[in-house]
């Protein structure tokens, strides 16, 4: 080994930190989804579990080794998977069809669109890899996913934080008519809004996990735990932040996020795991401005309208902005 | 032969009815997709009038075999079938494309009693055909699940998701039925995307295959009858080689395209022939 390599720092690895984005030494749950579906279907004999050719890693696995003749292996077949979770529905069952966020919405578009949204079936669709959560590149990146789902009429779309709003959302999922694109965060999951006083994730509902005069942070997703980890960074400096959950993207709870930012002079910054285009961010815009609804200051904290780099999730999230550290510079820059 | 020939007789009267339903329709538009129809009748004719299990007066009775429109513009051919199966009044026959009406152009299930699934996004029946084989014997119901699609859809990988995946799962309730005319979009299918040789590829997915000229009513109830009584625990195809226009022989005559072009005159024309040609009613004799 030369000099000149070995005086570099060490670089990270991308397959450290696929399975999970906690940091170390945070909290977290293992599994929280395939947990609380398997507590679920305990009393519901309605639910059954399809996957394509990804349990293990949707952690949809417990739910097959809980109820094997409950649980379809669909094989590595997108089409399929939607398509028949969409045929079981109409059986009377209530599917959860898991996979890749990549591979449920990108390849399997029309068959969520045709077989399940238009006839408003019953199906859960719970896809792992959402946005900016692993380093395999835009192959498994799923950094449009919700922009795509937006368009669907009828479909309720959910990006749960932590471990608590999965385990609690499942529930509220399943006993909800009509279908589910969920966006799961599997394996060790990290746990924070236990954390905040009374919170309680409720499907259609945006929370207000914490106030502030400077700024207001409206998130999603693990983004709303950045943004808390942000708020308590920015305290130090005496920039106070408030924090508005919206785990429901839609239908979105327009109405807490107007109450939220109208009469109130401070910054908007929405934060999400997902591209600036057609996600959280432009529909919080949209819902502003046909309120008539005017912000001291707005500004998008998702990542770029750019195919992402392969690499370590630390460094990735880094580089577009959403690791704590770059979120919070981020704002600060805004706030001038 | 599983059926008699009385039977067989009033198949042919069905098939011919289902004939002159879907001109009538075609003609309410002035276009459609009169030659699929002509050419699927009877197919159309032996499910809706001898093998499916059905209640006409209640389109959703759960222990209902499921017939799945996959091709959704083959709509015209499965209208006439539901009035001929006596869920769909033929008064409605009028409405057919028009603004408000249940009978839209292309198939779709939230319009129509009777139609299972939107079809049209070609390549989907099969995949949903597989989930609700696997809803129904999850809730032991011993009903049949039909799917029927185009040859066109053969194009579709979806179609061959579903093959691996009902033969993996033993989906011994499911029932695919293939109108092989030969004619996609932009002409013969074997020069759009050659599928052939087609019992072979199915047999190896792990179907059960028959391949039946569809136009021949006899071979085409016997092939019902086989595939619901095959004991082996396997999905099963039938592959119906059919003639566009079917009955109308300018129809059949005319150069062959996806989407036949019929003139204002030509769809009386159309049924004056099929009139001449009506099969011969069970009352006044059967044919040998």
């Amino acid at each position: 080994m030369n000099t000149a390599v070995a005086e570099k720092k060490p670089r990270l690895t991308t397959s450290a930190m696929i399975a999970s984005i906690a940091s170390e030494g945070q909290r977290v749950k293992a599994a929280p989804f395939g947990k609380a579906l398997v507590e679920y279907a305990a009393s519901h004999p309605e639910v059954v579990g399809l996957t394509a050719d990804l349990a293990k890693y949707t952690d949809l696995h417990l739910f097959a080794q809980a109820y094997p003749e409950r649980f379809f292996q669909m094989g590595m077949a997108e089409q399929l998977l939607m398509g028949a979770a969409g045929g079981m529905a109409k059986e009377g069952l209530v599917p959860f069809a898991t996979t890749y966020a990549v591979f449920g919405t990108r390849r399997a578009y029309d068959f969520i669109h045709q077989v399940i949204a238009e006839e408003n079936l019953d199906v859960k669709i719970c896809c792992a890899l959402p946005g900016l959560t692993t380093g395999y590149g835009p192959s498994h990146q799923a950094t449009e996913d919700i922009a795509m789902m937006r368009g669907i009429p009828g479909l309720t779309i959910v990006d749960p934080c932590d471990a608590l709003d999965i385990e609690q959302a499942v529930p509220q999922i399943a006993a909800h008519k009509g279908p589910v694109y969920m966006r799961l965060l599997r394996g060790n999951v990290p746990l924070v809004l236990d954390e905040v006083p009374g919170y309680r994730f409720e499907l259609g509902k945006a929370k207000m996990l914490r106030e502030g005069a400077d700024v207001l942070v409206i998130s999603s997703g693990f983004l709303t735990m950045r943004a808390l980890e942000v708020a308590k960074d920015l305290a130090a400096d005496k920039v106070d932040v408030a924090v508005l959950h919206c785990p429901t993207i839609k239908p979105l709870d327009e109405a807490a996020i107007v109450e939220a930012v109208r009469y109130k002079h401070r910054l908007v910054v929405v934060a999400e795991n997902h591209s600036v285009v057609g996600g959280l961010g432009e529909a919080v815009a949209s819902a502003l401005l046909r309120h008539r609804v005017q912000p001291a200051g707005f500004q998008l904290a998702g990542l770029p309208d750019a195919f992402l780099d392969a690499g370590a999730l630390p460094t990735l999230h880094e580089r577009y902005g959403i690791s704590r550290e770059a979120l919070g510079r981020r704002i600060k820059g805004w706030l001038g | 032969m599983t059926v008699s020939n009385e039977a067989l007789a009033e198949l042919a009267q069905c098939a011919w009815r289902i004939r002159r339903y879907a001109v009538r329709m075609g003609e309410v538009q002035g276009q459609g997709y009169i030659g699929q129809a002509l050419g699927y009748a009877d197919v159309l004719a032996a499910a809706y009038g001898h093998a499916l299990r059905l209640r006409p007066e209640e389109p959703e009775w759960e222990g209902r075999d499921r017939f799945l429109l996959s091709h959704g513009h083959y709509a015209i051919a499965f209208y006439a079938a539901l009035i001929e199966a006596g869920i769909v009044p033929e008064s409605e026959l009028d409405t057919y494309g028009s603004d408000d009406s249940r009978l839209p152009m292309s198939g779709m299930a939230t319009y129509t009693p009777g139609m299972e699934i939107s079809g049209g996004s070609l390549g989907q029946g099969l995949v949903i055909g597989v989930g609700m084989a696997l809803g129904l014997r999850q809730k032991k119901n011993p009903a049949f699940v039909y799917n029927s699609m185009s040859d066109g859809e053969l194009d579709e990988g979806s179609t061959w998701e579903a093959a691996l995946a009902a033969a993996h799962h033993r989906l011994d309730n499911l029932v695919c039925l293939v109108d092989i005319n030969n004619q996609q979009a932009d002409g013969p299918s074997g020069k759009v995307l050659g599928f052939e040789p087609l019992a072979e590829k199915w047999a190896a997915f792990g179907w059960h295959v028959q391949r039946v000229n569809g136009n021949d009513l006899p071979a085409v109830v016997e092939a019902f009858d086989n595939a619901r009584a095959l004991a082996e625990p396997k999905p099963r195809v039938i592959l119906f080689d059919t003639l566009m226009g079917k009955g109308v022989p300018f129809l059949e005559q005319r150069e062959k395209n996806h989407f036949i072009r019929v003139d204002p005159p030509e769809w009386q024309q159309a049924l004056a022939i099929l009139d001449q040609n009506q099969p011969t009613p069970i009352t006044e004799g059967v044919p040998a």
